[in-house]
């Protein structure tokens, strides 16, 4: 029998329900995979029970004759956001260390409840902070990628879902969670070729999610084709009650409408993302990816996105505004860690807890976004990047009145080596510089794998879409999907 | 129509007369089973942390999600204030640290509150009445309780009261003296129980008011008034969370008093928060206005503007009871009452609901007598509420009816 572990989304659940193996062998396959890939540090916790579990009841409801759910059979890993009844959750953080949640975040209830069971929980940029990964508090995850030409530098997986990509790419499993606050699933979708797509803001509901910037931060599916996307976005979304941001709609059934024939679409080409000093090799993977859309039918225009410079700057002023209140709840009184010097009051409890819970970037953001909220700098700041905001939404607005979908590169470059960005925050916060307009217009947006550069690493293609739109997305990258090619994947070294 | 042209209440100084120009901030807790942004409940008096939903205690990423019925009740106050209603409003986030306030920040609205501009008819009880105009209404969470007395090294949090749903109203700077200031919070009291929206329990702090004070002299209000420029007003102290008439009453007379000291002295009044404590009779700082926070406020991402329907306004509108100005003027002109007897009968809605059964079918001032007189004479002295009267209304109707067709007397004991 071939590797299960080889299979994604589709095949698994395609092969269990046809009984061409069990969801137990599919289960025990990856738990031995995971358990062999420690250096890689993906999965902070390994939860081999839950898949078990989920996998013999799977197997028990085909053995019934039942109509099996959505994702029987699929074991999936869970970013460490999402918080897991019984489960240690940590954001990858010292301060919610040993933080074990009571309740379960409603993403993955309803993956639960559609019948996913979960390997374990993925490790990630503190608190969703970083695009390297290296701001886990519990040390970086490894990218199994490798430069060619016997390079044995380290290479960044992305980020902040850095956990979820590895584990995709090296596959520890077939599909995994991520969320997505200025690129976070994109862009390390990108660097360890594998698709990766954030929906709509409001799809999917926030509730027990670990927020950074609430007014930014979706989820969304992390997995090895467009196909096992559409299935998990399908599972993850939906109305929730507990969610004020939450959008009262029904699914759409994505999968079903899956088509790669673009005839009649028109997809907008920004001039404003042809960055100076872009490498050579992004222009190429861009223009191949108009020449792959074109010949599945589509029309190309030109359009203009004219504040997308603005962008950048106005992220980094929302996203840690946002982020400075949300992280304020981690002070060491209910939960988490608590730092109780020797005769401290109360504000030596709450400096010393944060200052030793909190890493660098977290701290750097916090201080950030309360710098931009304090009287006498609220307007220059906070209230600016607020306007831009709502004219980086208008930009989009008016491009679409021109085409249905935008292509661009999801990230400026291929996947860096681990430290070769962290001295420079600006440099590293330069990485979103693609992903960062569509997360501040709450548009769909996905990344799909496009080829490899000359140091053979993967490179990702953008497509951005009107707001509930994801169809459009998806049909778009499955064009460009089977025009790729892509079938590069990392040689095991682990 | 009550006179609403009265001087301002005199403080007498080393250097003459001061004027007393004072504003109020009412926290009313609003009267429903559950909590502002999450589903607990508010029952007073539970055990402490009993009432607790992991939204309050700010779980990681627990969400808030807004009570209709809260929002609801701060539209009928609104009304009852002849308030514009903001059909669209918003939430922001006050930020700062305390172990009673689990988030790190207070859900709040600064910037666009749900009530705007209304006013107040504040009666003197000597036929002379001040219109208080109301600046707004705003929604916000309450702040649970910390304890610092149960043990010598440690301090103890209750959640029980975190989240809960309050209405601060916001008084412009119209009230002119303490009595005042008393009748205006008696008189929103009035209206938050007849509306249902507050219970109006001060002593369990379900109402408070923060109070603020400032002097100036004669003539310098009016030009205030004018020109709405507070500089021709003294600097004001703001005294928090008084509970209590009577106290409001003395800490307002004491911290004008501590003004005019100042002033007199050559010295400057800072601005600044204050408490008042009753057993010394004085203000104290509590912190100055450099201590004073940055509540870096901005709006709150997890909740989206609060849009109503106007046509749900309207049907509130349609649904409002009939409210204490209404109520008196009506029993005025129908029962021929004095603005007296109307003002007691319709103190309190239960009174002014008996009352009415009684007077239904019978003579409306004999009735009126009776209930005022008799009733509540003898109720007070057995420490009894109306609900406990052990005469019902349509029996004491009988009787006065009775009485008014002389087929029973009266016999003067």
């Amino acid at each position: 029998m071939a590797d299960l572990t080889d299979l994604g989304v589709a095949a698994i659940r395609d092969g269990v329900r046809l009984g061409e193996f069990s969801a137990v062998e599919v289960a025990d396959a990856f738990v031995v995979k995971v358990a062999q890939a420690k250096a890689l540090n993906a999965f902070l916790v390994e939860t081999p029970d839950h898949a078990l579990a989920a996998a013999r009841q799977a197997d028990a409801a085909r053995a019934a004759g039942e109509v099996l759910k959505p994702l029987a059979g699929v074991p999936i890993g869970m970013k460490d956001l999402f918080c897991t009844a019984g489960v240690a959750t940590t954001a990858a953080s010292h301060i919610l260390e040993g933080f074990v949640p009571t309740y379960e975040s409603t993403v993955s209830q309803n993956l639960w409840d559609a019948g996913a069971g979960m390997l374990g929980k993925l490790n990630m940029d503190q608190f969703a902070m970083g695009s390297s990964n290296e701001t886990s508090a519990f040390g970086n995850v490894i990218s199994p990628w490798r430069r060619s030409g016997g390079s044995n530098a380290d290479l960044a997986p992305g980020g902040s879902s850095g956990g979820s990509s590895t584990a995709v790419s090296a596959r520890l499993c077939p599909g995994a969670t991520g969320t997505d606050t200025g690129g976070s699933i994109r862009q390390p979708a990108a660097f360890t070729g594998i698709s990766g797509i954030k929906p709509t803001y409001g799809r999917c509901s926030r509730w027990g999610t670990i927020a950074f910037a609430s007014s930014l931060d979706q989820a969304g599916p992390m997995a090895r084709d467009v196909r096992d996307c559409a299935i998990l976005l399908e599972a993850m979304s939906g109305f929730d009650a507990k969610d004020g941001t939450s959008l009262k709609l029904d699914v759409p059934k994505w999968e079903h409408g899956l088509s790669s024939n673009l005839s009649g679409l028109r997809v907008g080409i920004p001039k404003e993302y042809r960055i100076d000093g872009s490498p050579e090799e992004i222009d190429a993977l861009w223009q191949r990816g108009i020449d792959w859309l074109k010949d599945a039918g589509a029309e190309i225009v030109d359009v203009s996105l004219p504040h997308t410079k603005y962008a950048l700057p106005a992220y980094y002023i929302i996203a840690p505004a946002e982020a400075s209140s949300n992280l304020a709840r981690y002070d060491g009184v209910r939960y988490g860690l608590r730092d109780l010097p020797e005769g401290a009051g109360l504000q030596d409890m709450y400096a010393a807890t944060r200052a030793d819970g909190f890493g660098a970037e977290v701290k750097r953001r916090i201080l950030i976004g309360t710098y931009v909220l304090s009287a006498g700098f609220y307007d220059a700041y906070f209230t600016q990047a607020s306007k831009i905001r709502t004219l980086i939404a208008r930009d989009f607005e008016q491009a679409f009145t021109q085409c249905d979908v935008i292509l661009t590169p999801t990230a400026p470059s291929a996947a860096f080596a681990l430290g070769e960005k962290s001295a420079d925050p600006l440099a590293m916060y330069l990485n979103d510089v693609f992903t960062v307009p569509s997360s501040l217009a709450g548009l769909p947006a996905m990344s799909v794998p496009g080829g490899l550069d000359k140091q053979g690493l993967p490179l990702g293609l953008q497509i951005i879409g009107k707001p509930l739109d994801e169809q459009g997305v998806l049909n778009a990258g499955l064009a460009i999907e089977e025009r790729a090619g892509f079938t590069a994947r990392p040689e095991a070294w682990w | 129509m009550s006179d609403t042209n009265i001087p301002p209440y005199l403080v007498k100084g080393d250097t003459g007369d001061w004027e007393v120009v004072i504003g109020l901030e009412v926290h009313a807790q609003i009267t429903t089973n559950a909590k502002l942004f999450s589903g607990a409940a508010t029952a007073f008096g539970a055990e402490p942390n009993t009432q607790v939903s992991l939204v309050d205690a700010a779980m990681p990423g627990m969400l808030p999600v807004p009570n209709r019925e809260c929002i609801r009740q701060a539209v009928r106050t609104g009304m009852a204030i002849d308030a514009q209603i903001n059909t669209w409003s918003r939430f922001d986030r006050k930020n700062y640290f305390y172990p009673d306030l689990p988030q790190g920040y207070q859900i709040s609205q600064l910037y666009h509150p749900i009530v705007g501009e209304g006013e107040v008819l504040v009666e003197l009880g000597d036929g002379t009445a001040r219109l208080v105009r109301i600046e707004r209404i705003h929604l916000e969470q309450d702040a649970g309780k910390s304890i610092h007395d149960m043990d010598p090294t440690m301090s103890f949090v209750d959640l029980n009261r975190t989240g809960v749903a309050l209405m601060e109203i916001v008084s412009k700077p119209d009230i002119r003296g303490p009595e005042e200031a008393a009748a205006f919070v008696a008189k929103l009291r009035q209206i938050l129980r007849y509306l249902g929206t507050c219970d109006g329990n001060m002593q369990n702090g379900n109402m408070r008011a923060d109070v603020n004070v400032s002097i100036c002299r004669a003539g310098q209000y009016e030009k205030y008034q004018e020109t709405k420029d507070f500089s021709h007003l003294g600097t004001r102290c703001e005294i928090k969370n008084m509970n209590s008439m009577r106290f409001i009453q003395a800490a307002i007379d004491v911290e004008a008093r501590r003004q005019i000291a100042l002033i007199e002295d050559g010295k400057k009044v800072v601005q600044e928060t204050r408490l008042y404590d009753p057993d010394k009779n004085e203000t104290r700082s509590m912190r100055s206005k450099e201590e004073a926070h940055d509540y870096r406020y901005f709006p709150d991402p997890d909740l989206l503007p609060l849009e109503i329907e106007q046509a749900w306004v309207d049907n509130i509108a349609a649904t409002l009871p009939e409210l204490p100005d209404a109520k008196k003027s009506r029993f005025i002109n129908d029962f021929g009452l004095s603005d007296y007897d109307a003002s007691v009968l319709t103190a309190e809605v239960a009174n002014a609901v008996y009352f009415e059964a009684v007077a239904s079918g019978a003579d409306g001032k004999l009735a009126a007598n009776w209930v005022i007189n008799e009733l509540f004479g003898r109720l007070k002295k057995d420490e009894k509420d109306i609900v406990d009267s052990p005469i019902s209304s349509d029996r004491l109707g009988q009787i006065v009816a009775l009485i008014k067709s002389e087929k029973i007397y009266l016999k003067e004991l």
